[in-house]
C-alpha cells in the first residue's frame, strides 16, 4: 500500500532501458518517501526476468505471465494493471513515455481517474500549500516537464488523486543497478483473476521490431543540426563530421519537421535524450525542449549565425558563423592536428 | 453498401511550432496573441484517414468535434472545405482550465449524445501539449477499444477493421472490432487541400454565437439557410456532472509555471576564421574530447 510502482516493458525477454531507469528513479523516490519500490511485468516466458528488475532496487515483482499477453495488447494489459493498483493502491506510478506507455498509461488514469503528466524530465519530492482549500499537501511527486513551446517550465501535480502517474522518455533518467543481491519478493499473479477473456479481442496479425540503427544515446560525440543548417544537402557536412570525429548526428525537432533528418534521431524531450562528451550544435537555436536532451552534455559546441540564439548561453564554445563554412574547416584542422 | 459513422477529434493549437520571437513579451511571458491557431498538425492526418473510408463507403459520414473558445469553429469549418458532413463545436466557460482527463470526460459525454458511432479518428498528440493521451481517455471513457499510432487503414469490412501500426521500433498490422478510437500519426498521409467547391458553399458557415454578433439583415439570411448553421453545444446541450469538468474535474493541477530564464555559461567566442577553427580543434585534441 501507498509505495511507487514501475510498470516494465519486455521485449524478447529484455526489460526496456526505460524501465530499469525508472526503476532507478523510483528507488530514489521511494528512499525519500520510506516505502517501497515494486514493479509490475506483464508478458510470457518471464522467467529469469526478476534477474533485471530486482537489482535496481524492487522489493515486490509482480509477474503476469501468459502467452496471450505478449504482444503488448491494451485491454489486457490495462486490466491488469488497473485491478493491481485497486488492490495495491499505489501513490506514485511510473511508466517509458515509449509506445507502449503512452497507450497504456491514459488508458489506466482514466479508469483510475488519477491524473498522468505525459514527458516529465524531472520528478521530484516536495509540497504544497492549497491556499482555497486552506489545507497542505506534504511529499506530492512534482512532474515537471516544458510546455508550451518550451517557452515555460510547469511543475504539475496531483493533489487529491492516486496513484501520481508519469511518463518519462527513454534516456531521461539515469539507470543505475543499486546491488546486485538485492532482496525483492516475486509474486506470481493468477492471469485468469485478472484478465477477460474479452479482452483479447484485437488480433496482432503481423509484426516487425528492429533495434534502431542510430544509436546516438550511445556515442560520445553528437554533431546535431537545426532548421539553421538550411538544407538536407547541408545535412551531408553534419555526417562528414559525425564520421570524422567518430560521432554519431543528431537533430532538433524543427530540422525532423522540415525532412533534414529521419525521426530517430530527434534529440529533446519529444526524441532521445542524449549525454555525450562533445555535442556539436549546428544552426540550432536551443528551445528548452531541445536543451532538455542534450544540456547534461560535458561540452558543447554551439555553431550558429544568431549571436542571441538561447544555445548560446549554455555552449562552452561559440562558433559565431554559417555552418557550411565552418564544418568543412574543422574536418580539414582534425584531419591536419590528428594522429 | 455498408456506411460507417466517423467522428474526427481535432483540436485547434497555437503554432508552437513556429515560435518567434515576438512571442514572449518583455516580461516574460508569452504573447498568445503572436502565436497563429492552426488545425493541430495529426488531427489533419487524423482527418484524411476519415475522409479516405468515407471515399471508398460513400454512404458513410464524417463529423468533427472539437472543443474549444469560440474562434474554434474555424476547425468545423476547415473539415467542411475539406470534405467533412459537419461538426459540432463544443464551447462553454465551464471547460476551461481541463486536464486532459477532464477533457475526455467532456468529450466522451458528448459523443455519448451523439450515439451510435462507428470509428472515432483522432490524431496521435496535439502540438501545445504533446500528451497523447486524450485518444485513449476518451476511448476509455466510452468503453471503446483504442488502437493508437496508426499509420494507415488497411482494411475495413462490416464488423472489423485492419491498420498498420508506426511504433518507434517497427510497425505492426492488427485487425480489431469495431466500434473503435484510431489515433493516427503525422508519418500518415497529409490531408488533402481544400476543394474550391466546398470553400464556396462553406466559407460562411457561421456557429449560432457566430450568427449572433452579425447585423439583423444578415441574421435572417441564415434563417434561411440552415445548412450554414454550425452546431454548438455547451454544457447544457450534454449530460454531465460538473464536479467532473474543468479544473474541478482535472486531477492534475498546475502548481508552477517558470519561464524560462537562461543562466549563462561562461563560453569562449571563437570566430570564423582558419586559425580560431584550428585552434579550438587542437584544444579538443589536446583535451582528449576528440580524436
Amino acid at each position: 500500500m501507498n509505495n511507487i510502482f514501475v510498470y516494465c516493458e519486455i521485449e524478447d525477454g529484455q526489460v526496456a532501458d526505460v524501465s530499469q531507469e525508472l526503476l532507478t528513479k523510483g528507488r530514489g523516490l521511494a528512499n525519500e518517501l520510506n516505502c517501497k519500490l515494486e514493479a509490475i511485468a506483464i508478458g510470457h516466458k518471464l522467467n529469469g526476468v526478476e534477474k533485471q528488475i530486482i537489482p535496481y532496487g524492487v522489493d515486490t515483482l509482480y509477474l503476469a505471465d501468459d502467452e496471450r499477453l505478449f504482444p503488448y495488447q491494451t485491454l489486457p494489459h490495462t486490466s491488469i494493471v488497473v485491478k493491481l493498483f485497486d488492490e495495491e493502491k499505489p501513490q506514485i506510478a511510473l511508466m517509458g513515455a515509449s509506445s507502449i506507455g503512452r497507450d497504456l498509461g491514459p488508458r489506466v488514469s482514466s479508469a483510475l481517474h488519477s491524473g498522468l503528466t505525459a514527458d516529465c524530465t524531472s520528478l521530484i519530492i516536495g509540497d504544497h500549500f492549497d491556499k482555497k482549500q486552506d489545507k497542505k499537501y506534504e511529499n506530492l511527486l512534482y512532474q515537471i516537464r516544458p510546455a508550451f513551446g518550451g517557452n515555460i517550465i510547469a511543475t504539475i501535480i496531483n493533489p487529491d488523486c492516486r496513484p501520481q502517474m508519469a511518463t518519462v522518455r527513454e534516456g531521461v533518467m539515469k539507470k543505475e543497478i543499486l546491488d546486485e543481491n538485492y532482496k525483492g519478493e516475486v509474486v506470481t499473479l493468477d492471469v485468469a483473476k485478472y484478465v477477460d477473456d474479452t479482452d483479447f479481442v484485437v488480433e496482432i496479425i503481423e509484426r516487425h521490431m528492429e533495434k534502431s540503427k542510430v544509436n546516438i544515446k550511445g556515442a560520445s560525440i553528437v554533431v546535431s543540426g537545426g532548421y539553421g543548417v538550411g538544407s538536407k544537402e547541408n545535412f551531408k557536412l553534419l555526417y562528414d563530421l559525425a564520421e570524422v570525429l567518430g560521432g554519431e548526428v543528431g537533430a532538433s525537432r524543427a530540422a525532423v519537421d522540415a525532412g533534414f533528418a529521419e525521426h530517430e534521431r530527434q534529440i529533446g524531450q519529444t526524441g532521445v535524450t542524449v549525454r555525450p562528451k562533445l555535442y556539436i550544435a549546428c544552426g540550432i537555436s536551443g528551445q528548452i525542449q531541445h536543451r532538455a536532451g542534450m544540456e547534461e552534455s560535458a561540452q558543447i559546441i554551439a555553431i550558429n549565425t544568431d549571436s542571441e540564439a538561447p544555445i548560446n548561453s549554455i555552449a562552452d564554445y561559440v562558433i559565431n558563423g554559417d555552418v557550411a563554412e565552418i564544418i568543412p574547416k574543422m574536418i580539414k584542422s582534425y584531419k591536419k592536428n590528428s594522429k | 453498401m455498408k456506411a460507417y459513422k466517423i467522428i474526427v477529434l481535432a483540436k485547434q493549437v497555437p503554432d508552437t511550432r513556429n515560435v518567434g520571437k515576438d512571442a514572449m513579451k518583455a516580461d516574460g511571458t508569452i504573447n498568445r496573441a503572436a502565436l497563429p491557431a492552426i488545425f493541430n498538425p495529426e488531427d489533419l492526418n487524423a482527418l484524411e484517414q476519415a475522409l479516405r473510408i468515407k471515399d471508398k463507403f460513400p454512404q458513410s459520414t464524417v463529423e468533427i468535434v472539437t472543443m474549444g473558445p469560440g474562434r474554434a469553429a474555424d476547425i468545423i469549418r476547415e473539415g467542411l472545405f475539406r470534405g467533412t458532413d459537419g461538426g459540432i463545436l463544443l464551447t462553454d466557460r465551464a471547460f476551461a482550465g481541463s486536464d486532459t482527463l477532464a477533457t475526455s470526460y467532456a468529450i466522451g459525454q458528448a459523443l455519448k449524445k451523439v450515439g451510435n458511432i462507428d470509428i472515432i479518428v483522432a490524431g496521435r498528440q496535439a502540438i501545445d501539449g504533446d500528451t497523447a493521451q486524450v485518444g485513449p481517455q476518451v476511448a476509455e471513457k466510452l468503453g471503446m477499444l483504442q488502437i493508437t499510432y496508426v499509420e494507415e487503414v488497411t482494411a475495413l469490412d462490416d464488423n472489423s477493421i485492419t491498420v498498420k501500426r508506426r511504433l518507434e521500433s517497427g510497425v505492426e498490422t492488427v485487425k480489431s472490432p469495431l466500434p473503435l478510437v484510431i489515433t493516427v500519426n503525422g508519418s500518415a498521409p497529409d490531408c488533402r487541400a481544400r476543394n474550391a467547391k466546398l470553400l464556396m458553399k462553406y466559407k460562411h458557415a457561421k456557429t449560432a454565437t457566430e450568427i449572433d454578433a452579425l447585423d439583423e439583415k444578415s441574421k435572417q439570411l441564415y434563417s434561411k439557410r440552415e445548412g450554414l448553421i454550425l452546431k454548438e453545444w455547451t454544457v447544457a446541450d450534454i449530460d454531465t456532472e460538473p464536479d467532473q469538468l474543468g479544473l474541478k474535474g482535472s486531477p492534475t493541477k498546475v502548481k508552477s509555471i517558470e519561464n524560462v530564464v537562461l543562466q549563462a555559461k561562461d563560453s569562449k567566442a571563437i570566430s570564423s576564421s582558419d586559425e580560431d577553427i584550428e585552434g579550438l580543434v587542437v584544444e579538443l585534441l589536446e583535451s582528449h574530447t576528440i580524436g
